[in-house]
């Protein structure tokens, strides 16, 4: 392990301003949780609650746990697929340059660029067609919406790689998938862990696709939340608790992926 | 390495346990739709075809599907009363509440309309009575016509006769109202205006007075929030200068865009917005609301959902809050509407007969009121179930000229009203009475009656 | 070059991606390619004919001036910021500081929060009102005695839509932060030890090794934020509502196709979005693609 210098906890000082920054929202979220009605006004949003009361997180968690589950089953399969994929379709579009490759990667890529909104009707209309409705419908739909940015990802990961990493399995006879298997993947796993950041936090907050493909019965718990908002007089405090009590699971996730940030996958790979 | 590894020991605990409450409050939630294809496609391939078709739940078994965007507070309290009721009477009927929220149901009126063209429609859906139903759905031929349900209800004659026409189209009446909200309201602070010496303005240059009084006395006179509700107040302040007759004249075409008294009305409004608080652009309608019985201003126009607001503070009508029709309206109720459609080619057609029965009845009405904040659209409901701001406002349902309001799509088509909201937005950053003149006749030539 | 087994083996492994996006891309796009093409407004489709008449009439159109510029001031503001903070902030938790799995997930946690609340958080906080009214970050500056950065936030004229910017860098530079940990992690210890053998300081350890290194996660992360930036709608309308001042593209599509009902028009928003995308990012992937096969 390099040896930490003293003067590298000076860094502590931007490091502890820049979390400052990010969690100032954080505060009030947190104290706005936990308001009665009435105290919610712009001139005291920095006030503390005049009295902690659970009642809004009690409230919300009652209106978005029926919707906890189906944004799950939606969300470990959509993730985990579009990963797998992108780091399949990354592995041949970086180290297997067929004819066309070059072509086929922009050409994937592409997809990452269109407006949402402006897909939703033929996209509905196809869904209904083949049939695929409801939350299968919604883990598809964010999986091939998310190839091309896994793709993305994985293949420009990829492609920094060395070649001489393949040639070393290359000449002791493993064909791609072999290559596949036994190198890449292990290496591969800070690149899961920010792809699969992503697509889980994308796929968990999304509210288009989940609003226009589910219906009341199977709505994800964006589409919950949402609702729980109201159209016309809105309960912020309800609405922040209830905000805080969706994230957690995508935190959970944040955390636990975290500790995949190892340095060093690489070391020793080039010896020999 | 051993707190790393507790650290995502207790993460997991976690995780498991928010799934497993989740597993635990789903289960009487079991989906009773589309058995097949339940498991999330487990494949590589995501291609399409392999999937079987989702089947179809059964047709016989009685249900209706009933489209809205009340989801939360006083509207989703109304609703379920409603829907009680109508559990109480069709009790085999089961009752879909596809509510999607969204202000003025942006959100639900974008999945409607990808349902519809996908050939999906509801069984009924929310939408506002006059224009915003007629220039959309009924164009679209997309709702059905409902004369046949009024006749046997009887409420050609329960519903005021100034109404009906605003929400039929070449005789045919298409949509059932439940409630009427008022839009040229004005609220006010009591103390505020005791303490400057200010009475209640009841035409534009008493206000204009009302307000440079209040303003050398260092308070904000008019409370404002964001674009949207400033399209109220220009609608309310175009009623307040061209009175009730020429105003309805904008929208069949028989008033000018182009004339001098628009134009009055025009430099009026930017008149009345130098009154204003300078952040309006970052408050809610909410927030506005809340300026005024904070005593940070005098005035606020906004529709009369803010007495909703205002009971739910805990405020007390008359001494935290007063109200009054906006300047130069006095006498008018310019009004808008919630009222449910019947689809055409429902998939349950007599569910949503029913739905449309009960919405439109007493009972229905009485029951969704007095919980959401307006008033009846029928008119023999029960005065005394409601609350004092809800009961001056049913007297003068009974006894104004009614005419329609802009903003929540009664006199206008969302086309039009679009067109018109852009051009709104753009005179609030440049504030050129001629462009916005100009582009208030082409909106209207482009998307209205006018050649 | 490549053995015959495993060209094909390619080709089947990544021709599922390519139908998908066959599919629902370019099929969608050519759907609302024809759409822009044509009169439809109002509920009913309507295919008739129209020409070039919906984007013509964008180019003289006020609003959409508005939206350029906007997205021309968010871009830059949001994906120069991002980049930069998430690239230090990555150096700096590289440096294998205690705490980092801390600082890790309070830096990504703003990823995580619905854009609803987020957008009325920072509503919230970047209230411009004045004097006795006054609260959010402006009443937190007065409070600390640093006056001078009281400003209007996002109801400035013209910039205002840089202080939105502000926000999404505040939501995003957490994850451009988590790939270019996740690509300095990658960089091998030997040849950053071996450059400092070689006598070699930090500052040129970073520009001539690291810096190289990390341009493919650079690309990634320009293109990653340059798309959700071009895209941006949940989040400014959360922030400031529908507003004219700071409307978007992505906002004047929806509005004029779903509140409007023009949908001819919306679908010509729709395809210029994708195309001045397409201008931009394409020939900057084909550059990378020739600099990589030199290499």
């Amino acid at each position: 392990m390099k040896k930490l210098s003293l003067t590298k906890n000076w860094l502590y000082i931007p490091l502890i301003a820049l979390a400052i920054f990010y969690l100032l929202p954080m505060y009030v979220l947190l104290i706005t949780g936990f308001k009665g009605f009435a105290e919610i006004d712009l001139k005291t949003m920095w006030n503390l609650p005049q009295g902690i009361s659970f009642d809004n997180y009690i409230e919300a968690y009652s209106k978005l746990s029926p919707s906890l589950l189906n944004s799950f089953k939606m969300v470990i399969p959509a993730a985990l697929i579009s990963s797998m994929l992108g780091s399949l379709n990354g592995f041949i579009l970086a180290k297997w340059k067929f004819r066309g490759a070059d072509f086929i990667f922009p050409f994937i890529l592409f997809g990452m660029f269109i407006p949402y909104q402006s897909i939703i009707i033929p996209l509905v209309q196809f869904m209904n067609a083949a049939g695929i409705t409801g939350l299968p419908g919604l883990a598809m739909a964010h999986i091939i919406y998310g190839i091309p940015i896994t793709t993305l990802t994985f293949r420009n990961y990829y492609a920094s790689l060395p070649e001489e990493l393949l040639e070393a399995a290359k000449i002791d006879g493993a064909d791609m998938l072999g290559i596949y298997r036994l190198i890449l993947l292990p290496i591969s796993i800070p690149s899961f862990v920010v792809v699969l950041i992503w697509q889980f936090t994308s796929a968990w907050n999304d509210f288009l696709f989940a609003v226009i493909l589910t219906g009341n019965t199977e709505w994800p718990i964006t589409v919950a939340l949402n609702n729980m908002a109201g159209s016309q007089i809105i309960s912020w405090n309800v609405q922040m608790a209830g905000s805080l009590l969706a994230a957690l699971p995508t935190l959970l996730v944040y955390m636990l992926l975290g500790r995949y940030f190892l340095r060093g996958l690489l070391a020793g790979s080039l010896k020999g | 390495m051993n707190k790393k590894n507790w650290y995502s020991l207790i993460a997991v605990l976690l995780l498991s346990a928010i799934i497993l409450t989740a597993c635990g409050g789903a289960a009487p939630e079991a989906a009773p739709e589309a058995p097949a294809a339940e498991e999330p496609a487990a494949a590589e391939e995501p291609a399409a075809v392999e999937e079987p078709a989702a089947a179809e739940e059964p047709m016989e078994a009685s249900q209706v599907e009933v489209f809205s965007w009340w989801t939360g507070g006083g509207e989703a309290a109304g609703l379920d009363a409603m829907i009680e009721i109508f559990g109480a009477e069709y009790a085999d009927t089961e009752f879909v509440n596809a509510a999607v929220a969204g202000g003025a149901g942006t959100n639900a009126r974008a999945v409607l309309a990808t349902r519809l063209q996908a050939g999906d429609p509801p069984d009924s859906w929310q939408g506002h009575a006059g224009q915003e139903l007629i220039g959309t759905y009924v164009a679209g031929g997309q709702i059905e016509a409902l004369n046949d349900l009024y006749d046997a209800e009887g409420w050609v004659d329960v519903m005021p006769e100034t109404l009906i026409p605003l929400i039929s189209h070449e005789g045919n009446i298409y949509s059932v109202p439940v409630n009427i909200h008022r839009a040229n309201v004005m609220w006010y602070n009591p103390a505020v205006l005791e303490a400057n010496g200010v009475t209640v303005p009841t035409t534009m240059d008493e206000w204009f007075a009302a307000m440079d009084t209040l303003q050398a006395a260092g308070v904000t006179p008019l409370a404002l929030g964001e674009q949207w509700t400033q399209l109220h107040l220009f609608e309310t302040v175009l009623l307040g200068s061209l009175g009730s007759e020429a105003y309805d004249g904008l929208w069949d075409g028989s008033t000018d865009w182009a004339s001098a008294e628009v134009t009055a009305a025009i430099d009026a409004f930017a008149k009345v917005l130098t009154y204003t608080n300078s952040d309006a652009a970052s408050l809610s309608w909410q927030d506005a609301s809340q300026l005024v019985v904070n005593g940070d201003a005098a005035f606020n126009v906004m529709g009369d959902w803010a007495a909703g607001y205002y009971i739910e503070l805990g405020l007390t009508a008359m001494e935290d809050y007063g109200w009054a029709p906006t300047p130069g309206s006095v006498g008018v109720f310019q009004f808008l509407s919630d009222s449910f459609t019947l689809a055409v080619g429902a998939p349950h057609p007599e569910g949503a007969e029913a739905w449309l029965k009960i919405a439109g009845s007493k009972a229905g009405q009485e029951a969704f009121n007095p919980v959401k904040g307006s008033i009846c659209a029928r008119t023999d409901c029960d005065p005394t179930l409601f609350g004092e701001y809800l009961q001056s406002a049913m007297e003068d349902w009974g006894n104004n000229t009614v005419s329609g309001s802009l903003t929540h799509g009664v006199v206008a088509n969302d086309s039009w009203k679009s067109e018109i909201d852009t051009a709104l937005g753009l005179f609030l950053i440049d504030q050129g009475v001629e462009d916005f003149q100009t582009a208030l006749v082409a909106a209207c030539v482009a998307s209205g009656p006018c050649q | 070059m490549l053995k015959n087994k495993d060209r094909y083996l390619s080709i089947i492994l990544i021709s599922p991606s390519i139908i998908a996006v066959l599919i629902f891309v370019y099929g969608f796009i050519g759907w609302s390619i024809r759409v822009s093409l044509s009169n439809w407004k109002g509920l009913n489709p309507d295919y008739t004919w129209a020409g070039l008449k919906n984007y013509l009439a964008l180019f003289s159109d006020p609003r959409f001036h508005i939206d350029v510029r906007n997205t021309l001031i968010f871009t830059g503001v949001f994906v120069i910021g991002s980049m930069l903070l998430g690239f230090f902030m990555a150096v700096m938790l590289d440096q294998g500081l205690r705490g980092e799995g801390v600082f890790r997930s309070i830096f990504l946690f703003p990823m995580a929060i619905s854009y609803i609340v987020t957008g009325v958080i920072w509503r919230w906080l970047m209230n411009p009102a004045e004097g006795t009214r006054m609260s959010g970050l402006n009443l937190l500056f007065t409070s600390l005695n640093l006056d001078f950065l009281v400003n209007k936030w996002y109801t400035t004229p013209t910039w205002g839509i840089a202080a939105i910017a502000m926000t999404a860098i505040w939501q995003m530079s957490g994850y451009t932060m988590a790939l270019y940990l996740a690509g300095l992690r990658a960089i091998p210890h030997e040849l950053r030890e071996a450059a400092q053998i070689d006598g070699a300081s930090e500052i040129q350890i970073y520009r001539r090794i690291v810096l190289p290194l990390l341009a493919p996660v650079s690309l990634s992360a320009l293109i990653i934020l340059g798309h959700t930036s071009l895209k941006v709608f949940d989040l400014i309308i959360a922030v400031s509502g529908k507003q004219l001042p700071l409307d978007v593209p992505a906002i004047y599509m929806w509005q004029t196709t779903f509140d409007g009902l023009f949908y001819g028009r919306g679908a010509a928003i729709s395809i210029l979005l994708l195309l001045s995308v397409a201008v931009l990012i394409i020939p900057y992937i084909r550059y990378t693609l020739k600099t990589e096969a030199e290499q």
